[in-house]
C-alpha cells in the first residue's frame, strides 16, 4: 500500500497523486488511441457514442456532482449546442473548429442567462425549473422552424479540419480520435477547475451554502460560473452529438434524455470525473446487452423475435433503483471500495464507507 | 358561452392535476421527500381499478372496484416506503428524487407489460350522462371529478390541521430528531404518509380513467401535476389544488386563443414565471433558512 505523505499545499493539489497513477492514465490513453486498429467500424461508432455521452456527463457532473445543483433539464443545453453548431456551420459558413467552440460558448452564455433568474431557487425547485425548461426547449425547437427545421430537423454537414475529412461515416476512426481528444481536453480542464479556487468553492457550496457564504464564497457568482461551465461542456457534447447522429430533430432532446443523463452520472458515481465515464459506459452497454439477451431467449424458446416496448427504460430504471439502494456511490464507489479492500488487506472494515446520517429539518417554517 | 364551457372542462382537468399534486404535497409535507413517481402511481391506480372493475377483466361492481383499488394502492404505497424509501432514511433528498424517477420508469414498464400499451377506459355508472345548466353542458364525470377533488382536499387539509396524526406528520417533517424525542415514531409516520399518498393516487387514477382514457405513459402527466404543486407552493394543500386549477384553465384557453404550437408551452411558461417572481409558489411556505 502506498501512503501519500503530503509535505506542502502544492503537493496536495498535484494533478496526479503519484507517478504510478500518472503511468496508469498514460497507458489508458495510449490504449484508447490505439483502439481503432483493433475494433471494426461499427464498434468504433459505439465507443464514439460512449465518449460523447461521457462529455455530456462531465458537463452535468460539474453542476450536479460537484456544485450540488440538480438539473433535470440538461437535454435542453445539448440541444442548444447541437443546433448552434450546425446553424453556425450551415448559415454562416464557419469551419468546424470555430463553430464548435462558438457553440459551446453560446450554450454557456445561455446557461448563465438562465441561471440568473433561477439563482434564488435551490434543491427541488431548481430541479423543477430545469425540468420545465427542458419541456419548453423541446417545443421551442419546433416553433423556431426557419432556423431549426422544425419537426423535420437538420442534417449535420460533414466535419473537416485543416482539409482532413473527419466525418462520422466516411472516416469513423478520425471522428473517434476527434471525440477522444475533446474528451481528454475537457477532462483535463475539469480536473484543473477542481484544483483551482473555483472548484473548492463549488464543493463548499455543495456541502453547505451557509458555511460557504460564511467562508467568503460568493454564492451567486460561483453558481453562475458552475452553470456556465457545465453548459459550455454540455453544449460541446451536443455539437458532437449532432455530427454523431447526422440527422436530428426535437425528438432527440426530450426530457427523457435529460433524466437519462442524470441517471447516468448517478450510476457512474456522483461527485467524481470517473463516474461520468463509467456511467456513459454502462448506459452504452445496456441496450446491446438487452439485444444479446433477447436473441439468447429467442434462441432457447425457438420462437420469433419478442419485442417488448419500454423494456430498455424499465431495465435501466431497475438497475438505477438497485444502485441507489445498495451502492449509492455508483460504479466508481464500488471499484474504489474493492481497490481499498485489497490495498488494506486484511484491515478493511465494512463501515469504512458508512455515511453519516443526517436528520432532516424542513426549510419551510410554517 | 363557449368560454364558460371551456372553463368547466378546464376545471375538471385541473382537478385531476390537483389530485396528483395533492399526493406530491402530502408526501412532501409529511416526510420532506419528493416523490417523482406520483404520476406513475396514479397510472397504476387507474390500471388496478380497470383490472378489477372492467367487464373485460375481473368485472367486479364499480364501487367494489374503487374500494379495492384504493386499498391495494394504499398497501402498495406502504410497501414502497418500506422496501425502497426506508433504506434511504437519513440520506439526502436528491437520492430520493432520483430513486423515485427510476422507480417511475419501472412502474411504466410493468404496467405496459401487464395491461398493454393501448388506452383503456374505466367502465363507470355515470359514463355518457350529462347535466345541462343553461347553455353549458356538464358531463356527470366532470362533476364527479370536481366534487371528489374538493372533498379530498378539504378532508386532507382538516386532517393535517386538526388530527393528532396530521400534526405528528408535520412535526416529523419539520424536525425529525426533535419529533423523535417527542415520542413520534417518525419511520412509521413515513409509512402511513406513503399509504395515504397511494390511496390519493388511486382516487386520482380512477377519476382520470373514468373521465378519459389511461395508458402506461399517462404517468408523464405527473410532470404537469408537479408544475401545479410548485405553482401553488410546495407543501400547501390548497395551493396544490389552486395550482392544478391554474394549469387546467391555462391549457384550454391557450389552445383556443394562442397560435397552435405556442399553446402547449403555456403551462410551463406559467411555471417558470411563477418561479422567477415568486420562487416558492403562490402560497409560499418558505421563509429564509435558519441554522
Amino acid at each position: 500500500m502506498r501512503v501519500p505523505f503530503k509535505t506542502s499545499y502544492l503537493h496536495d493539489i498535484r494533478l496526479f497523486a503519484d507517478g504510478y497513477r500518472a503511468a496508469q492514465y498514460a497507458v489508458l490513453v495510449a490504449l484508447a488511441v490505439l483502439l481503432p486498429f483493433v475494433l471494426d467500424d461499427f464498434l468504433i461508432g459505439e465507443v464514439t457514442g460512449v465518449l460523447i455521452w461521457a462529455i455530456a456527463g462531465m458537463g452535468l457532473m460539474l453542476l450536479t456532482g460537484h456544485a450540488g445543483q440538480v438539473s433535470i433539464g440538461h437535454a435542453a443545453f445539448l440541444a442548444v449546442g447541437c443546433y448552434a453548431n450546425v446553424i453556425l456551420m450551415d448559415r454562416f459558413g464557419l469551419p468546424f473548429v470555430t463553430s464548435f467552440l462558438l457553440a459551446g460558448i453560446v450554450t454557456g452564455i445561455a446557461g448563465v442567462l438562465i441561471a440568473i433568474p433561477v439563482f434564488r431557487l435551490h434543491g427541488i425547485y431548481l430541479a423543477i425549473a430545469t425540468l420545465a425548461l427542458s419541456m419548453l426547449v423541446e417545443d421551442i425547437i419546433v416553433l423556431a422552424e426557419p432556423w431549426t427545421g422544425g419537426v423535420v430537423g437538420l442534417t449535420a454537414p460533414s466535419v473537416t479540419i485543416a482539409g482532413m475529412d473527419m466525418d462520422r461515416f466516411s472516416a469513423p476512426n478520425r471522428f473517434y480520435w476527434l471525440c477522444l481528444a475533446i474528451a481528454l481536453l475537457v477532462t483535463l480542464g475539469y480536473r484543473n477547475i477542481l484544483r483551482a479556487p473555483l472548484g473548492r468553492a463549488l464543493l463548499a457550496i455543495r456541502d453547505s451554502e451557509v458555511s460557504a457564504q460564511a467562508m467568503g464564497v460568493q454564492l451567486a457568482r460561483t453558481k453562475a460560473a458552475a452553470f456556465g461551465l457545465s453548459c459550455l461542456v454540455t453544449g460541446w457534447a451536443g455539437a458532437l452529438l449532432g455530427h454523431f447522429f447526422y440527422t436530428f430533430n426535437h425528438e432527440v432532446f426530450t426530457v427523457v434524455v435529460s433524466i437519462q443523463l442524470l441517471l447516468m452520472i448517478v450510476i457512474g458515481g456522483i461527485g467524481s470525473i470517473h463516474g461520468a465515464f463509467y456511467g456513459a459506459i454502462v448506459v452504452g452497454i445496456i441496450p446491446q446487452a438487452i439485444n444479446i439477451g433477447r436473441d439468447w431467449v429467442t434462441d432457447i424458446l425457438g420462437t420469433g423475435g419478442v419485442a417488448i416496448p419500454g423494456l430498455e427504460t424499465g431495465i435501466f430504471g431497475l438497475i438505477l433503483v438497485l444502485f441507489i439502494l445498495f451502492e449509492p456511490l455508483g460504479v466508481h464507489g464500488r471499484l474504489t471500495k474493492w481497490k481499498i479492500y485489497f490495498e488494506l488487506f486484511p484491515f478493511y472494515r465494512r463501515d469504512l464507507f458508512r455515511r453519516q446520517r443526517s436528520y432532516l429539518k424542513t426549510e419551510r417554517l410554517r | 358561452m363557449d368560454d364558460l364551457q371551456l372553463m368547466v372542462g378546464g376545471l375538471a382537468n385541473g382537478c385531476v392535476y390537483g389530485l396528483i399534486a395533492l399526493g406530491f404535497v402530502l408526501i412532501y409535507k409529511a416526510t420532506e421527500q419528493v416523490n417523482f413517481a406520483q404520476g406513475d402511481m396514479m397510472m397504476l391506480g387507474a390500471f388496478v381499478a380497470i383490472g378489477l372493475g372492467n367487464e373485460s377483466h375481473a368485472g367486479l361492481p364499480f364501487w367494489l372496484a374503487c374500494i379495492g383499488a384504493v386499498t391495494i394502492m394504499a398497501g402498495f404505497g406502504m410497501a414502497v416506503e418500506r422496501t425502497l424509501l426506508r433504506p434511504l432514511f437519513g440520506q439526502s433528498q436528491i437520492a430520493v428524487v432520483i430513486l423515485t424517477i427510476a422507480f417511475g420508469f419501472v412502474l411504466r414498464f410493468v404496467a405496459g407489460a401487464i395491461w398493454g400499451h393501448d388506452p383503456l377506459v374505466m367502465d363507470n355508472p355515470v359514463a355518457g350522462t350529462h347535466v345541462t345548466f343553461g347553455q353549458v353542458v356538464l358531463g356527470a364525470d366532470e362533476i364527479a371529478v370536481i366534487v371528489v377533488t374538493l372533498l379530498l382536499t378539504g378532508l386532507l387539509f382538516l386532517f393535517f390541521a386538526r388530527t393528532k396524526l396530521g400534526i405528528a406528520m408535520q412535526a416529523a417533517s419539520q424536525n425529525q430528531l426533535a419529533a423523535y424525542y417527542m415520542g413520534i415514531p417518525v419511520k412509521r409516520i413515513h409509512g402511513l404518509t406513503w399509504m395515504l399518498a397511494g390511496a390519493t393516487a388511486a382516487a386520482a387514477g380512477i377519476l382520470f380513467a373514468a373521465k378519459g382514457s389511461v395508458d402506461p405513459s399517462a404517468g408523464l402527466l405527473g410532470i404537469k401535476a408537479f408544475a401545479a404543486a410548485v405553482i401553488g407552493g410546495f407543501g400547501s394543500l390548497p395551493g396544490a389544488l389552486l395550482g392544478g386549477l391554474i394549469i387546467g384553465l391555462v391549457e384550454p384557453f391557450a389552445a383556443r386563443y394562442i397560435a397552435a404550437g405556442y399553446a402547449q408551452i403555456a403551462p410551463y411558461s406559467v411555471l417558470i414565471l411563477v418561479l422567477i417572481f415568486r420562487p416558492h409558489g403562490l402560497f409560499a411556505q418558505v421563509r429564509g433558512k435558519k441554522l
